[in-house]
């Protein structure tokens, strides 16, 4: 019987195989930054260890990071002392770091992909559950807990258990209006936070196979919310011409040899999933959550829903709790929810393409009085791209913020985070209670409808702003 | 790691599901650099509220969480285990736990039961009409006993053994370091480096 591509890559992978153990599986590349790894390296230090593979290991410095005055000191002590933690892990066991102020810089999921690092085929984990993100490449990349980084760094390896395929197929097209953001949260709508639960998600079919890198990144990286271990795409054209000519892309036979190899890396025709879920793009729309979950969405057009709706009495009471939380009634439609903040970012949403669309809607338009817009790139080199195309000053223009690199209000360990009770509009990936500050609340949304948001000062798509634009010269 | 064979305790009935890691532990609390000290982190936006579980003096020295559905979901932050064994908890039983979460338990030594829905509404029921009920969460014999409870549960043999040696992986794995050795001298010449070693 055939494989699946989650399958080659693992077997491709493989150390030591043994009846009744996990697999033990070497690690192509481990990402790290400053939260999750500092107890790890002390784990190293307390057992005399070093670090096995420092030339398949990289840190960056991202979720503390500030976004203004990054030229200053660090203000808050304890960031401070975590990053600095970093900086002397790194150097005490020889470990690449592009720390704050670097031109390397900026969130692990956005500069991976930059550098060429992540590649088909590939075995990737990082001490953060939107490792996913690097299955868009075609590879099997895993969120790791920090036992689990201290193990790789030991030994470039991780025993793991044993994994279910699910394919989820998006038939067709997508609407113009419809993009990555939509289509993953809508994916996860329907098969719902723990569908994912075990399972490797493979995305294929006409509509995934049309997306970019970005889209496809996108979608990869929040199949973590769906509940699944890991998310991946199989590598295509548009995968191979993205990873040319990157700072570690192979070059001359290598890359060759690569092409060769990573052209097998498709899911055999007779190859069985566990699990199967078929979606139409055709009749997607774009999507919003409601909730505090990320699986508690629904298309804009519609209306918060009734918890009595509900048949199953955990996700009545669920809703019940969410509607609560999130200040929001029963049958309001989600057209009329006012928005106080808007952050356009993250690893979900932070790259290039995501800030061109962004500005693209915001063009010629003014952020509403009764909003702040924070725009927050997901590297510096993401941040210099946008700048050579003018988009900074469209969204300084328009009066959004244009911030530095950083993971930032995504789940606000900087200081860039909401207040109690105030809501928001944002790209990134978690509506959790609390999650972008104490008491905000949360609406993941599309670049898009971030920005078309941002402009009406409630939740809104593009579609809505045709009457509104600013005349050219006011 | 400490070994875990059999434990009983009282019962902390948590009546909600998709309790994701930011609500066990919030991210401001992530910038520490130990692996202890995350007791007052502990659900600590649910905690402001009087009537919130781990406010009621009859939970108090629980050992055993019961949750709903989907326990750990979200950031695979391993302080969140870090933070329910600093408070006191012994095990976690819920129907469904998120994967890197389940992990991350099991290799702390924090036990993770799934029992069905069924099962964990008897417990909650038990332990919110006796709150000093005790519990027994049984490794040895993979069950779950409480009075008219008796619920066998599953764990895989490899993830149960290591539990109940209380072993360190890395130190298992390393014994396999001729084989990574040999992975190694055959990886192909395209895969990336990061710098030179």
């Amino acid at each position: 019987m055939g494989r699946t591509l989650a399958e080659k890559v693992w077997d491709d992978h493989v150390v030591t195989r043994a009846e009744g153990e996990p697999d033990l599986l070497f690690i192509d590349l481990h990402l790290l930054h400053e939260v999750t790894s500092p107890q790890a390296f002390d784990g190293l230090r307390k057992n005399g260890r070093r670090v096995r593979r420092t030339d398949l290991t990289i840190a960056t410095e991202d979720h503390n990071t500030p976004t203004l005055d990054i030229d200053k000191p660090v203000a808050d002590p304890v960031s401070r002392t975590q990053l600095e933690t970093l900086r002397k892990n790194c150097a005490d066991f020889g470990v690449r770091l592009h720390p704050l102020g670097d031109v390397e810089q900026g969130v692990v999921h956005v500069v991976g992909p930059q550098l060429g690092l992540t590649q088909p085929g590939m075995t990737v984990v990082c001490g953060d559950s939107h490792t996913s993100t690097h299955g868009a490449f075609g590879a099997l990349a895993f969120g790791i807990g920090t036992s689990q980084v201290e193990h790789v760094l030991a030994t470039q390896t991780l025993p793991m258990a044993p994994f279910k395929t699910m394919a989820v197929t998006v038939n067709g097209e997508l609407p113009e209006d419809v993009t990555a953001k939509d289509l993953i949260l809508a994916i996860i709508a329907k098969i719902g936070t723990g569908g994912g639960q075990g399972y490797v998600i493979e995305y294929r079919g006409e509509a995934v196979e049309k997306l970019s890198m970005e889209a496809r990144m996108t979608i990869c990286n929040m199949s973590i919310e769906a509940g699944a271990r890991a998310g991946m795409i199989a590598p295509d054209a548009t995968t191979f011409e993205y990873v040319r000519g990157r700072e570690h892309a192979p070059q001359g036979a290598d890359w060759d040899a690569a092409v060769v190899y990573w052209k097998t890396l498709r899911t055999d025709d007779d190859a069985v999933f566990d699990h199967e879920v078929v979606i139409e793009g055709g009749e997607l729309a774009p999507f919003v959550t409601w909730g505090t979950n990320p699986g508690q969405g629904a298309p804009l057009s519609e209306t918060v829903p009734d918890p009595a709706s509900f048949e199953d009495q955990g996700a009545r009471l669920a809703a019940e709790k969410a509607l609560e939380y999130m200040g929001l009634s029963a049958g309001q439609p989600l057209r009329e929810v006012d928005v106080d903040t808007v952050f356009v970012g993250s690893c979900t949403n932070g790259r290039i393409e995501d800030l061109r669309s962004a500005a693209a809607v915001l063009k010629g338009h003014k952020v509403a009085d009764s909003t702040r817009m924070l725009v927050v790139p997901g590297s510096v080199r993401v941040a210099l791209q946008a700048v050579e195309e003018g988009l900074d000053k469209v969204f300084t223009e328009a009066g959004a913020e244009w911030r530095h690199a950083g993971c930032s209000m995504c789940l606000g360990m900087n200081p860039d985070q909401l207040q109690p009770g105030e809501r928001a509009a944002s790209t990134s990936n978690r509506n959790f209670e609390g999650r972008q500050g104490k008491g905000g609340r949360t609406h993941l949304v599309s670049p898009q409808v971030a920005a078309a948001t941002a402009v009406l000062g409630r939740l809104a798509s593009p579609a809505d702003l045709t009457d509104v634009r600013v005349p050219a010269g006011v | 790691m400490e070994a875990f064979t059999t434990h009983t305790g009282r019962v902390v009935p948590l009546r909600r599901s998709n309790v994701d890691t930011d609500q066990i532990i919030p991210a401001h609390w992530l910038k520490k650099v130990t692996r202890d000290g995350f007791e007052d982190g502990l659900f600590e936006a649910w905690r402001k509220q009087d009537d919130f579980v781990l406010n009621q003096e009859a939970y108090k020295g629980g050992t055993v969480l019961v949750a709903g559905e989907d326990f750990g979901t979200g950031s695979s932050r391993e302080h969140a285990v870090w933070a329910l064994q600093n408070y006191g908890f012994k095990a976690v039983i819920s129907p469904r736990f998120a994967d890197i979460f389940r992990g991350n338990s099991l290799k702390n030594g924090l036990l993770t039961v799934v029992l069905p829905q069924q099962t964990v509404e008897a417990l909650w029921e038990l332990a919110e009409s006796d709150p000093s009920t005790p519990v027994t969460v049984d490794l040895v014999e993979r069950k779950v006993l409480a009075p008219g409870v008796e619920a066998p549960f599953e764990l895989d043999e490899n993830a149960r053994w290591r539990l109940l040696e209380g072993l360190d992986d890395i130190s298992l794995t390393l014994k396999n370091d001729d084989a990574i050795t040999a992975y190694e001298s055959g990886r192909p010449a395209f895969k990336p480096l990061t710098q030179q070693a």
